[in-house]
């Protein structure tokens, strides 16, 4: 089980209001993503959840008891920790039977998870080192498996993987995606990257100054972002937001235009030249400096032969222009 | 990380501490404000009553509470001065690389460790006796008069003790800020050609300004209650030569039983103390935040 | 810097320093020496003392003079019982200050340490005379309370700087794996602190064996320790360099190994981690 509910949380810190007021629901099993730039306060909501922050305002109900005023420890939640936040003085064997210890479980039951749970992470080599022995990816794992031995009703992740090198990003983001599909707990993620959010999620919550932008899965966000926010957070490279006359022309304030949407063309459409030509390989960005629409760029196959100072026309595909109005909300 | 539950089972965490020290501080110190209103004198226990600020006014007016201060004063000053400047030759020496670096550490921290009793003994004794001392017996040998150096020198000769006690905690703080000063940027500076003594003005000294800062902080707090080392020295003499604050308080309560008159002193030291205290709390915290 | 010095440079500098070194040390060293000779040898000029013949018997009158062993224990007593009480009371409110900071926690710091400023001579008087009273004067019990209050602020003070380096998501993760308060600060925080925590210990034994305005005051036999031992050597009766000298030796022998043993951790203690 792990339903978890939110309703009119409000955090302030002295002046400040960090989170004005913020009601969620995610569901029991749900992979939930909180992503925003720094400073969203989604790291705070991740901490009033797990109780490490007390709610100014608000209820926090976790299958459906207020936990509200519940200390950390009696949640029944386990966290991960954007450091990993190992005890430093324990073997891997301890770090892992810690919160088994804390329960009062029998040296031999602690024993039995603890090899259950290294087993599943390939720890069990390492059981007898110090976390100071360990390499980034290894000290991840052994987070995890300090978390999963309780069996909480929700995992909470803070930023686990921005300390990893980008190729071990891959990989632990792929881990943690098997191992939610094995444990079907509820999981809830933190974090500032787009991406992990679009690859990981079940729900994404876009938030943005304490408040929530947009939830949804990846592909309603991607698809149909709400505003101009969202828009521009989500996908990469970023949304073209163009305002301006071009825009007026479809009746709204600013018009966003995927990089992926955009289509070089023989006659019509916009005209620019080529400013940068950056070769992936698999996809060429091009930024392309128009004489309508400002420096936009736009996303093209790898074999496409584009240089600095070429001129080109563009346009964008049918369909797949966004429109927003005045307050920043997408228009139907 | 702060819950309700935190933060309350902190305020239970802080509030022993915070209680025993507060009764500490203030259940004395009412105590003397009080006894320092009284004539109180435990060798004519038949005169009795208020005193009123009398007490105040014959110590503050004593010509010898001036010199008292004076000689805090010019103590604390001389063995400040003494040990910083000391330390910092001697830790940019040990900085340098020598063979037996480990043993010579040894016997510069050494004087720390020795109590201020027998330091003062032993100084007193074996070294500044005008007849069998240790600088006598050289004196002598040089065909000198010895000198006597607790008659004729007494501050001198404390604040020389002091130093020796204080010397190896300004040098080993010193030497351990000296230690982290940044090699590159010491070759950098050489490299736009400053030299020597250059380079140690512009660049180690500045480095330096922090612990010299906690130095002279941390000493001062130390050095403001010296008593060991005047008592079993001098006995605050000749005359009143060697009499600190300190030192002029502990007598009146303790050779002359005068109570009130030493409370009203002690109240006095009290207030200077926390004079000094202010500054230096000032500092402190600066130095901290930094 | 990078460069090797020459070999001339460095012998000089290797003289100079071992010349100042054992200058400095020369008093220590000479007090050792001097217990080992008779009452007569110690005044006679120096090369005349280090020439003749070497003897004990200063330590064995020492001995019948004194009880040695009485006053070490209770410095031992006074010195590390205060310690380790003020260290008791200690870790929680370094806890308290260093993970969970108030608006007014350090004014608070600021404070404790201003009450080791106040003079002790200050309030001699009432301690005395409340000694006195309670009957703890010359008590071993008396004097370890004394000592703690004392102590206590540098050891909250160097508490607070240890734990402060220690990262609060360690301890919020022992909160998340069901610890409570009283686990965190035993199965998590102590020992991540170990290394401190000694060095704190390290430091204020060695502040308590040398503490000198108040154990000369409020003892004068049962529960005096060493201070007070050798304070009773300082009237000269007839001879008494080579005694004085070999009570001193006793007084300040088992501390100067302990310091020698722990200089490196002293230095980050005795600055409140002001200096690294």
């Amino acid at each position: 089980m792990g339903h978890i509910t939110l309703k009119s949380v409000r955090k302030t810190f002295g002046e400040a209001d960090v989170i004005p007021a913020i009601d969620l629901t995610i569901q029991d099993g749900e992979f939930a993503v909180f992503v925003g730039p720094s400073g969203c306060g989604k790291s705070t909501l991740l901490r009033l959840i797990a109780g490490l922050e007390d709610v100014t305002a608000g209820d926090i109900q976790i299958d459906g008891v207020n936990a509200t005023d519940l200390p950390a420890a009696k949640r029944g939640l386990a966290m991960v920790f954007q450091s990993y936040a190992l005890y430093p003085h324990m073997s891997v064997r301890k770090n892992i039977a810690f919160p088994l210890k804390m329960a009062g479980m029998s040296a031999a039951e602690q024993e039995a998870k603890v090899q259950a749970a290294a087993k599943v992470l390939n720890l069990t080599a390492y059981l007898d080192r110090k976390p100071g022995q360990l390499s980034g990816g290894q000290r991840q794992r052994v987070a995890i498996g300090r978390a999963i031995v309780r069996e909480p009703k929700a995992f909470l992740f803070d930023e686990p993987l921005s300390n990893l090198d980008a190729a071990l990003r891959v990989a632990m983001r792929q881990e943690i995606i098997e191992l939610h599909q094995h444990l079907k707990t509820t999981m809830i993620y933190v974090t500032h990257d787009q991406v992990e959010a679009m690859t990981m999620a079940d729900k994404i919550f876009v938030l943005n100054a304490g408040r929530i932008e947009q939830a949804g899965s990846p592909l309603e966000l991607y698809n149909h972002p709400a505003n101009i926010f969202v828009a521009g957070f989500i996908g990469s490279p970023k949304m073209n937001l163009i305002t301006g006359a071009e825009a007026e022309k479809l009746g709204a304030t600013t018009i966003g235009v995927r990089p992926e949407h955009l289509d070089i063309v023989e006659a019509g459409g916009w005209s620019g030249v080529v400013g940068l030509a950056e070769h992936l390989g698999s996809d060429t960005y091009l930024k392309i400096t128009t004489d309508q629409v400002g420096t936009i760029t736009l996303r093209a196959g790898g074999e496409v032969h584009l240089r600095h100072g070429d001129a080109v026309r563009l346009a964008p595909r049918a369909g797949k222009v966004h429109r927003f109005g005045a307050d920043g909300k997408a228009m139907a | 990380m702060a819950t309700q539950h935190s933060r309350m089972a902190a305020r239970l965490m802080v509030a022993p501490s915070v209680g025993l020290l507060f009764v500490w501080m203030i259940v004395p110190l009412v105590t003397t404000i009080y006894f320092s209103f009284l004539i109180y004198n435990q060798l004519y226990p038949d005169r009795q009553g208020w005193a009123g600020f009398d007490n105040y006014y014959y110590f503050l007016t004593d010509r010898s509470f001036m010199e008292a201060i004076w000689n805090s004063i010019v103590l604390v000053g001389g063995v400040l001065i003494v040990t910083v400047i000391g330390g910092i030759l001697l830790a940019l020496l040990l900085n340098m690389p020598f063979w037996g670096q480990g043993i010579v550490r040894i016997m510069v921290i050494a004087p720390f460790f020795v109590m201020p009793t027998v330091s003062a003994l032993v100084w007193k004794n074996m070294f500044m006796n005008p007849v069998n001392g240790m600088f006598a017996h050289i004196a002598k040998g040089l065909g000198l008069e010895p000198f006597d150096f607790l008659g004729h020198a007494p501050m001198a000769s404390i604040i020389g003790i002091v130093s020796w006690e204080w010397l190896p905690f300004a040098t080993l703080i010193l030497l351990t800020a000296l230690q982290s000063l940044d090699s590159e940027q010491q070759e950098a500076a050489e490299m736009d050609g400053a030299g020597r003594l250059s380079r140690f003005i512009y660049l180690t000294l500045p480095h330096l300004t922090r612990a010299i800062t906690v130095v002279i902080l941390i000493q001062t707090i130390f050095l403001l209650s010296i008593y060991a080392e005047i008592a079993v020295t001098t006995n605050g003499g000749p005359g009143t030569a060697t009499t600190t604050i300190t030192y002029q308080v502990a007598l009146q309560s303790l050779y002359d039983n005068d109570v009130g008159g030493a409370s009203a002193g002690g109240i006095v030291a009290v207030i200077l103390a926390n004079i000094v205290a202010v500054f230096v709390m000032r500092m402190i915290g600066k130095n901290l935040d930094a | 810097m990078a460069r090797k010095p020459t070999t001339a440079a460095k012998t000089t500098v290797t003289l100079l320093a071992w010349g100042i070194g054992l200058l400095i040390f020369f008093p220590i060293l000479w007090t050792v020496l001097m217990s080992f000779h008779s009452e007569g040898d110690a005044i006679k000029s120096p090369w005349d003392m280090l020439t003749s013949v070497w003897s004990f018997e200063s330590y064995a009158e020492v001995q019948t003079r004194s009880n040695y062993a009485l006053h070490f224990f209770n410095s031992v007593v006074i010195s590390v019982g205060s310690t380790l009480l003020a260290l008791a009371i200690a870790i929680p409110a370094a806890w308290a200050m260093a993970f969970v900071p108030g608006r007014r926690t350090k004014d608070l710091l600021m404070w404790m340490l201003s009450t080791k400023m106040m003079p002790a001579v200050g309030v001699l008087i009432p301690m005395y005379l409340g000694f006195k009273n309670m009957g703890l004067l010359d008590s071993r019990l008396g004097l370890v309370a004394v000592m703690t209050l004392i102590n206590l602020p540098i050891v909250v003070w160097m508490l607070y700087t240890y734990f402060k380096e220690i990262p609060g998501e360690i301890l919020e993760a022992a909160r998340m794996d069901g610890a409570s308060l009283r686990s965190e600060i035993i199965y998590v925080l102590t020992p991540m602190a170990l290394p401190g925590i000694a060095s704190t210990l390290l430091l204020n034994v060695i502040l308590a064996w040398n503490e000198a305005f108040w154990t000369l005051q409020l003892t004068t036999h049962d529960a005096a320790p060493l201070t007070q031992f050798i304070a009773s050597y300082s009237s000269p009766e007839g001879l008494f360099y080579a005694k004085l000298s070999a009570a001193s030796t006793m007084a300040i022998a088992p501390i100067l190994i302990l310091g020698w043993f722990s200089q490196k951790q002293l230095v980050r203690g005795l600055t409140f981690g002001a200096v690294k």
